[in-house]
């Protein structure tokens, strides 16, 4: 039950985009259609909820201090988080090229949808800043790192989904002062989405 | 392309015509969440320099020896290494702002201004361009930062670095600070608010 809330939590009131600005980068470049979004959308879900549970386990069995005592009492002084940076950035970036990989030899009609999203995705902030947080927030077990993972990937995946709805309807209907055009007008979209799921934030689960 | 552009334009340029921020859109993560207060700003911003700095010499020195395929690997573990030095750093001697700042630090790595100038920059250049595009990008960088964070801390606690700039008088007057600057959408509003006074003042930046 508690996994559920911090699945729950992980959507809404801890959401990657709107309460940490986390993957703004390639929120604000490929919102501007809604297939592409929901694309990147599910990519980026989909290592989230394999990178965490996988650095949640390096982070409670090998790197956080004391954790190496299971090879032996003389290891129990270890302590190796000075490299969780690095390691955590290097099974980013090789799952997603072994997740490419993957999906290119099985399924290369997904292949060809998400294509040029995959690599991009390594250094997407929200897949590493999950990792962080997870270090930061000593999650109880490896399911709660999935949860929280899947929660943040579709947190993250309604926001890109929205904003590029809005940005479809815009494109077309609306007369923009032309120095706010793009970019601009997009940052104002996005902190007023920012505001209205504050609302979430007072909610206690 | 480096051989043509020359050093001054590689390193002036991103102030304002080429701003990592403002025009390239990179970087947006840490510009909405470490600027709440003018003081981790200017150590954020400070950091970016370093790490880009040095990230973009030693891809170029080693530009012609990466194979293209794990190109991205490879340039990952060097600002990675980078990142970890400047952690470390600010854990030993400035405490408190590294722990104001948490995972942003960490988040250095995936900050898409190094990713995007090592692609666009490092990869093609000599060491030394690098160096100044380097600098220059991290500098451009950090005046967006401070500017966003100068009005967020003067408009949302009546501070500047800690110290009470709004007299008392105002507040005895009725004068309240914003409580919305401080939550981070508001660091989205003054970011537009500065690509709008930007793209104003240089006509041929915006979009049809």
């Amino acid at each position: 039950m508690e996994n559920f809330n911090i699945f729950i939590r992980s959507i809404f009131v801890d959401n990657m985009i709107f309460a940490y600005f986390l993957g703004m980068c390639s929120f604000l470049a490929v919102s501007k259609n809604v297939k592409t979004a929901l694309g990147l959308g599910v990519a980026v879900t989909f290592m989230l909820v394999i990178t965490l549970p996988v650095n949640y386990l390096l982070q409670t069995y090998v790197l956080s201090a004391g954790a190496l005592s299971w090879l032996g009492p003389e290891y129990a002084q270890v302590d190796l988080s000075f490299l969780s940076l690095i390691v955590f950035i290097a099974v980013i970036a090789s799952m997603t090229q072994l997740v490419e990989m993957a999906v290119e030899k099985y399924s290369p009609s997904l292949y060809a949808s998400l294509g040029i999203f995959l690599p991009l995705i390594a250094v997407n902030c929200a897949i590493l800043g999950g990792s962080l947080f997870m270090q930061q927030r000593d999650f109880g077990s490896v399911w709660t790192a999935v949860c929280a993972g899947g929660g943040w990937g579709l947190g993250w995946l309604l926001a890109i989904t929205s904003l590029a709805a809005i940005r479809e309807r815009l494109a077309q209907y609306s007369n923009i002062p032309a120095p706010l055009r793009g970019v601009g007008i997009t940052f104002i979209i996005t902190a007023l989405m920012g505001i209205a799921f504050m609302s979430f934030l007072g909610i206690k689960i | 392309m480096a051989e043509k552009t020359s050093n001054k334009s590689v390193f002036f340029n991103p102030f304002s015509k080429d701003n990592p921020v403002v025009v390239q859109i990179l970087g947006i993560c840490s510009v909405l969440a470490v600027t709440a207060k003018l003081e981790p700003a200017i150590v954020m911003g400070l950091s970016v320099i370093a790490v880009l700095a040095f990230s973009n010499v030693i891809i170029s020195i080693l530009r012609n020896t990466i194979p293209t395929n794990i190109r991205i690997i490879v340039q990952l573990v060097v600002v990675a290494g980078l990142v970890v030095i400047v952690s470390q750093l600010l854990e030993a001697y400035a405490y408190d702002v590294s722990k104001q700042l948490s995972v942003f630090i960490g988040l250095i790595i995936t900050n898409c201004i190094l990713m995007g100038r090592l692609e666009a920059f490092a990869m093609g250049n000599r060491p030394w361009p690098s160096f100044l595009d380097g600098v220059g990008n991290g500098i451009g960088y950090t005046i967006i930062l401070v500017i966003v964070g100068f009005f967020r801390e003067l408009l949302g606690s009546g501070t500047l670095l800690g110290f009470q700039v709004v007299p008392q008088a105002f507040y005895d007057a009725g004068y309240v600070n914003n409580g919305l600057m401080i939550l981070p959408p508001m660091a989205l509003i003054v970011v537009a608010c500065i690509i709008w006074v930007q793209r104003s003042l240089n006509k041929d930046l915006q979009e049809k």
